[in-house]
């Protein structure tokens, strides 16, 4: 299932402003990796070019090549659709369908798809709900608004339905910056379980959480604020933490800056 | 429907998709034309207006069958869902720019010194003159009147709504300000007629109904007042609670820190919704029409006495059998939606250039 | 436009729960008054001052709540001025029956199922079947042309167009929306009348077969010109309110959808447009009740015939509205109160529409309000 991405040169613009230059990087299947770095260094742009939502806003734009096992998804005849298809995004607020149920939260992708049985929907709502571990919480009101449940279990939601296509990677752009500490534990956990089976790549501004769930990290930061992003180190999780080997790495991890 | 399906386990699927080239477009659009003009033409059923018209529905079944095959169903269904949006756009263009073209070039004809300076006083069918300067003077007086009576009244219900009121009294109230939006404009003309007209004015008049321009504001003030409640309520709910509690914390009580600091934060926001309020009423014709009954005079008083008003004026214009009628209509209304533009255009630039941050 | 509503609810719910926890029990007559003040005045002090009756560790006591004083002044002026709405609404009712009741005893025929419009004659003999006919099918031609166009103008603004673009034409939309309805009038009644005159012969030559396009000619002041130039009037009223809704759509809702892997029309069918529905219905009925109680442009564009047919393309046709607005010059006293009687069904008939609607609303914002 999961699947090898792989960046060469990306570089993504605001209109005329560079947010990110030069990303060269490549991330492993069936790894957690964390991108970390002070605000404003373009982690969160370079995850939104990872699935190409990066380019819904008004004027942005990408360059350079990203390939997920050796297709770059980049080149001019690719579906987007089936890029997003591919590659899942939670994002860093709970955002369920306010109109729609859970049940309709979860299968809002596979319904996209044009999957219409009754039995298969309830079938995979079911499994991605439970790879989520959020089925026992829900099971017995899936017919409730899924804007009705705590932040945590709607981000475990979220990540239900985005894990209910079946995608080859999950992107998380910090997901749990709105969670409480208990819900932010319970989606930790959630992701030592979902690494059996997707490539996940995961923005975050809790050095702790890095260095809990993820095997690989790194380190983005800025000259100066309207400098664009740079990927400054990228090397195992265990090896950034203790022992980086730049400086600037060593400076953002020990507190001295960000 | 499931030519997209889900990829089988185990199977990788592919990003890269056929499309469409953009001159296949163009050719599927050339074709429908074609096709549409031979029918149309060849049958004799239709000129260049229904040409167009199937032309447009046979480009769109194109289109959809086209993208179908190459890109598949769902590609299909969004590209013939955007051409429908556009030309539903484009649709809705002509009857509005030929409002606008009609309004402008025919109301030139009379947009003279004579139509701002004269009434209809004394003019015949057969004079080519004659202005709406009676009519001006109704609209600005009954509009003004109206303003005065229902600004303090909108205000101060919407202070009640928002920083009094609670339970079900208050939800009462707020229903039926919403409904009250929607009450047809000649309702509001026959209410004042009754109530007012034919029931308290006789005894100001000798026993006789008196048709008045104040009559006429009254309606008016039954219009204006649900917007004014509503667009007023709207703003003081943006004001931030912060900022309220930030004076009960200094001890201010609280019908002063709405007076001092809650108006004055939503201020500009009120003004908008009053000014939009304010140029919907000058529009209204059928209140009017009822109750100030509507003279071709001048007459400044607006208690007493019947008055015209620029709306009416058109209304009356448009029905008068005098040839040189239409082109009075015309100018008359060129100049009372003159009138409503401005007031809507400073009204809306206000609220843009103060609007409060949420 | 109800959707902003429901998110600026949303916001003062922190709003006024807030503030009235923290007022300070000023002395309030009204009983919800008294008792929220009591509860944020009292729960706060901790008990060990408590058997001090008032006389707190400073020496001086609290000062007491006034009997009466600027606070309750204010209120109960705000008070009056929010109860001047339910006033209003029962005023007009109870006028209007006044009014029309003697008219409707001296009527000589039934006021519900007769054609005819004989209020001046004696005996006076009116009804309002062909009325409610006529304000009816104007009303459903303006929505059935009008409401599909107006939420495709309202997605290809808000979700289609270029962004610069969009703002221009939303502005002028908003324009078109404050135009005065008797100018549209003018503009169907000169204008607009002869290309409908063609296209109603078109109609009858090919489509007669159709009861609603069998009416012989003349063609022009007909009840599809009432109906399509109502329909350009509501137009920019549905457009503007349902542009708003879909543009409130939370960019989140959005990306969500996309992520997903949706097209741009699969995420407006998932994400806009459930988000925006009450907010569309709401623009829809105030569409309806604007053509129900539209009076100067049909009183402009209709024919004055007083028959209830399906034909829409023959000269005829009149509505409640129409029929008041001409008919009241030459009203006498039973003239005018047959008039005023027709105006309370029409009001009746809006006041329902804008309850239902008001409704639908209301219930709605209950299911999207739990998401903020």
């Amino acid at each position: 299932m999961a699947k090898r991405v792989e960046a060469t040169g990306v570089t993504a613009y605001y209109g005329s402003f560079k947010a990110i230059d030069n990303i060269n990087l490549s991330v492993e299947p069936k790894t957690v990796t964390a991108l970390i770095g002070p605000s404003g260094c373009g982690k969160s742009t370079f995850l939104r070019s990872i699935n190409r939502m990066h380019e819904v806003l008004p004027g942005a734009r990408v360059e350079g090549k990203l390939t997920i096992d050796s297709e770059n998804i980049y080149d001019k005849d690719v579906d987007v659709t089936a890029v997003r298809r591919m590659i899942g995004m939670v994002f860093q607020r709970p955002n369920p369908f306010p109109t729609m149920s859970i049940f309709d939260n979860v299968v809002a992708g596979l319904k996209l798809n044009g999957v219409r049985r009754k039995s298969v929907l309830e079938d995979a709502a079911e499994k991605a709900l439970r790879s989520a571990n959020l089925w026992d919480e829900v099971k017995d009101r899936l017919g409730k608004p899924g804007a009705g449940l705590s932040g945590g279990q709607q981000q475990r939601l979220c990540i239900a339905r985005t894990i209910a296509v079946e995608p080859q990677v999950v992107l998380m752009d910090e997901p749990c910056s709105a969670l409480d500490p208990i819900s932010t534990l319970a989606i930790e956990d959630l992701m030592f379980k979902l690494k059996d089976r997707y490539t996940i790549i995961i923005v975050t501004h809790n050095m702790q959480q890095a260095a809990r769930v993820s095997d690989r990290t790194a380190f983005f930061s800025i000259e100066r604020t309207g400098d664009p992003g740079r990927l400054i180190e990228y090397d195992s999780t265990q090896k950034i933490f203790s022992n980086p080997g730049q400086k600037k790495t060593e400076d953002y991890i020990t507190g001295r800056f960000g | 429907m499931s030519t997209t399906t889900l990829p089988a386990p185990g199977q990788s699927p592919t990003l890269h998709t056929k499309r469409l080239p953009a001159v296949a477009f163009l050719g599927i659009a050339v074709v429908a034309l074609g096709v549409s003009a031979a029918i149309c033409y060849g049958a004799g059923i239709g000129g260049w207006v229904l040409t167009l018209v199937l032309g447009l529905i046979l480009y769109m079944v194109g289109v959809y069958f086209a993208v179908r095959a190459v890109e598949g169903a769902r590609s299909a269904r969004n590209r013939t869902w955007s051409a429908l949006i556009h030309s539903a756009f484009v649709l809705a263009v002509l009857p509005l720019a030929s409002v606008t073209w009609t309004l402008i070039s025919k109301g030139m004809e009379r947009f003279d010194g004579d139509f701002f300076n004269a009434s209809m006083n004394n003019i015949g069918a057969r004079d080519p003159n004659g202005g709406a300067y009676h009519a001006i003077i109704g609209t600005l007086e009954q509009v003004g009147i109206a303003a005065a009576i229902t600004i303090p009244l909108g205000v101060l219900g919407a202070i009640y709504i928002v920083e009094y009121g609670r339970g079900r009294f208050t939800f009462l109230i707020r229903f039926f300000v919403d409904v009250m939006t929607g009450i047809p404009s000649i309702v509001a003309g026959l209410f004042v007629l009754a109530f007012w007209v034919l029931i308290v004015s006789p005894w100001f008049n000798d026993g006789a109904p008196a048709f008045s321009g104040f009559a006429a504001a009254l309606a008016l003030s039954v219009l204006m007042l649900p917007t004014i409640v509503r667009s007023t309520e709207e703003m003081l709910r943006l004001v931030p609670a912060p900022l309220r509690e930030g004076s009960y914390a200094l001890g201010v009580p609280k019908w002063k820190t709405i007076l001092k600091i809650v108006i004055p934060t939503a201020l500009p926001g009120i003004v908008t919704g009053i000014m939009l309020s304010i140029a919907r009423a000058a529009g209204e014709t059928a209140p009017v029409l009822l109750v100030a009954g509507g003279s071709a005079a001048i007459n400044f008083n607006p208690f007493t006495g019947q008055q015209g008003s620029l709306s009416l004026f058109v209304f009356q214009q448009a029905g008068d059998a005098s040839r040189f009628a239409p082109a009075r209509a015309w100018t008359g209304a060129l100049t009372l939606v003159a009138l409503v533009l401005i007031l809507t255009i400073a009204a809306k630039l206000l609220a843009r250039r103060n609007r409060i941050p949420r | 436009m109800a959707d902003r509503h429901s998110r600026s609810a949303d916001v003062n719910t922190g709003g006024p729960g807030v503030t009235s926890s923290h007022a300070r029990p000023v002395g309030a007559t009204a009983s919800t008054g008294v008792l929220d003040g009591r509860s944020g005045g009292d729960a706060p002090v901790p008990p060990d001052f408590r058997h001090n009756g008032g006389a707190l560790g400073g020496g001086g006591s609290l000062p007491r709540r006034k009997g009466f004083g600027a606070e309750n002044a204010f209120r109960g002026l705000t008070l009056a001025a929010g109860t001047m709405v339910l006033v209003i609404i029962v005023a007009i009712t109870v006028f209007l029956i006044a009014r029309a009741v003697p008219a409707l005893q001296a009527n000589e025929a039934n006021f519900l199922t007769t054609k005819e419009w004989y209020a001046t004659q004696t005996p006076p003999q009116f009804g309002i079947a062909a009325l409610v006919w006529g304000t009816v099918v104007t009303a459903v031609i303006a929505l059935l042309v009008a409401v599909p166009i107006a939420l495709g103008i309202a997605l290809c603004l808000s979700h289609y167009a270029h962004k610069r673009i969009a703002t221009i034409l939303g502005f002028l939309i908003d324009l078109l929306a404050a135009v005065p309805s008797v100018v549209y009038g003018l503009w169907g009644v000169m204008v607009f009348i002869n290309p409908v005159k063609d296209f109603s012969v078109w109609l009858n030559k090919y489509f007669s077969w159709l009861p609603f396009f069998s009416g012989e000619a003349p063609y022009g002041r007909s009840l599809l010109l009432g109906g399509l130039v109502l329909a350009i009037m509501v137009l920019p009223i549905v457009t503007s309110l349902s542009r708003e809704v879909f543009m409130q759509t939370p960019t989140a809702n959005e990306e969500a959808a996309l992520a997903l892997g949706a097209t741009k029309w699969e995420m407006i069918r998932t994400a806009v447009i459930p988000y925006g529905r009450p907010g569309v219905i709401a623009s829809v009925m105030l569409g309806l009740g604007r053509a129900l109680g539209e009076t100067i442009a049909l009183a402009m564009t209709l024919g004055f015939l007083n028959v209830i047919s399906l034909d829409v393309i023959s000269n005829g046709g009149n509505s409640i509205a129409a029929n008041i607005a001409n008919g009241f010059g030459e009203a006498n006293e039973i003239g005018r109160g047959a008039l005023i009687a027709s105006g309370l069904v029409l009001f009746t008939i809006t006041l329902i529409v804008n309850m239902i609607a008001r409704a639908i609303i209301y219930r709605r914002r209950e299911f999207t309000e739990s998401a903020a």
